[in-house]
């Protein structure tokens, strides 16, 4: 897919400007550029995409979606709208309040607030761009189950509605919508605004992840790294969950730094659950549902998640290991 | 009229303060402007996503920041 940029960047890297493709310096040189601009073409195109799509999908109409849907079927539907549906920490609350009004159980709620921030379109974009289109959907895949399983266990455990902190009334009869219809060309300029506006916001942490990867690439021996953050022994998939948990947020970053590590011999199931855990765990969010929810349910929610991963990370590990 | 912005003091919601302040000078209408911060309050109105947009206790936008034009459009409807 991208052949035609390699050509290019190949010959001007090596071409005019005279590098050496077996030197550290054209090497670190020639990935920085070719990465960077591929990553960008593919962030501006699945950002934007995904950001159209999400116009005829807002969270009132998900909601409408899963209001009444029996438990498991709740769960992988909620799951499968969290991939197209906007995620910030600050919609935590009114999202996860608007399901609870709706009679949506609490599991099937806690499925799609696994699922959305995992699901996110920059972690996908960059793996995708990264990766490859297999490994982002493998990421994708194990992602979903994860909010599935993740979600049902929560919903399980008993009396779970006590740990809500603040009285629910239940919105009586339909939500009547009275929201304005955007006409398509206006969708598209929105999109694009939208597309524009987190573009500028997570550029300068690619080009660092990437510049900082290029560097790896370049100089460091694959020894050291493979001996450091890879192999296979069983300490390295939980190490690489609690490393994941203060990047919340800078899946742009830090994505490309464990392209190269895997690159280097970092295992997948290892590198898969350090970027889960980069964009399902995040100390934000948690901090922001302490509003509204009781520490143990907190907590039995990172807990349920961060086991969900590292059996992602095992079981892959398991299955590709061993080099 | 009676404009309510839904937001607990996110950047977005801010953002949709300003705009539909300028849309209402904008339209040439008066009406007050009020904003809704109370988790519990906003929840009344149904919505699931904030920053919203609610004119006479009907919610017309959630979960994005429209754009001026488009507000003078709800207004003067």
């Amino acid at each position: 897919m991208f052949d035609w940029w390699e050509k290019i960047v190949d010959g001007l890297v090596f071409g005019s400007w005279g590098l050496d493709p077996k030197s550290a310096l054209g090497g670190a040189i020639h990935f920085f550029i070719y990465d960077t601009i591929k990553i960008f073409i593919l962030l501006l195109g699945i950002i934007f995409l995904v950001s159209f799509l999400r116009s005829y999908f807002n969270t009132e109409k998900v909601r409408r979606y899963l209001q009444g849907k029996s438990e498991f079927t709740g769960n992988i539907l909620a799951a499968l709208f969290g991939i197209i549906t906007p995620f910030c920490s600050c919609s935590a609350i009114p999202l996860f309040l608007g399901f609870m009004q709706a009679r949506i159980p609490i599991g099937i709620t806690f499925s799609f607030l696994i699922s959305a921030p995992l699901n996110n379109e920059i972690a996908i974009a960059m793996l995708f761009g990264l990766f490859g289109w297999k490994i982002a959907a493998i990421y994708i895949g194990f992602g979903l189950l994860v909010a599935i399983l993740g979600g049902y266990s929560i919903g399980k455990i008993k009396g779970v509605e006590k740990y809500l902190l603040i009285p629910i009334v239940p919105l009586e009869g339909e939500f009547k919508d009275m929201m304005t219809r955007q006409p398509f060309k206006q969708k598209i300029k929105e999109a694009w605004a939208y597309t524009v506006d987190v573009f500028k916001k997570i550029y300068l942490y690619v080009m660092i992840g990437v510049g900082v990867g290029a560097l790896i690439h370049g100089y460091i021996p694959t020894e050291l790294v493979s001996k450091y953050a890879g192999g296979d022994a069983w300490y390295a998939v939980p190490i690489a969950v609690l490393m994941g948990v203060p990047m919340y947020s800078n899946a742009a970053g830090v994505i490309p730094l464990v392209e190269v590590l895997s690159e280097k011999g970092m295992l997948l199931g290892s590198a898969l659950s350090f970027m889960m855990a980069v964009t399902a765990l995040s100390l934000p969010e948690a901090m922001i549902l302490k509003k509204i929810l009781h520490m143990r349910l907190i907590a039995a929610f990172f807990g349920i998640v961060a086991f969900g991963i590292l059996l992602v990370g095992y079981i892959f590990n398991f299955i590709f290991g061993g080099n | 009229m009676k404009i309510d912005i839904l937001g607990t003091g996110c950047a977005k919601c801010k953002a949709l303060f300003e705009v539909a302040k300028e849309a209402l000078a904008k339209s040439g209408k008066f009406a007050q402007i009020n904003k809704v911060e109370d988790i519990v309050e906003i929840m009344s109105y149904g919505v699931t996503s904030t920053p919203a947009l609610v004119i006479d206790g009907e919610v017309k936008v959630s979960g994005r920041v429209p754009s001026v034009d488009e507000v003078v459009e709800i207004i003067s409807a």
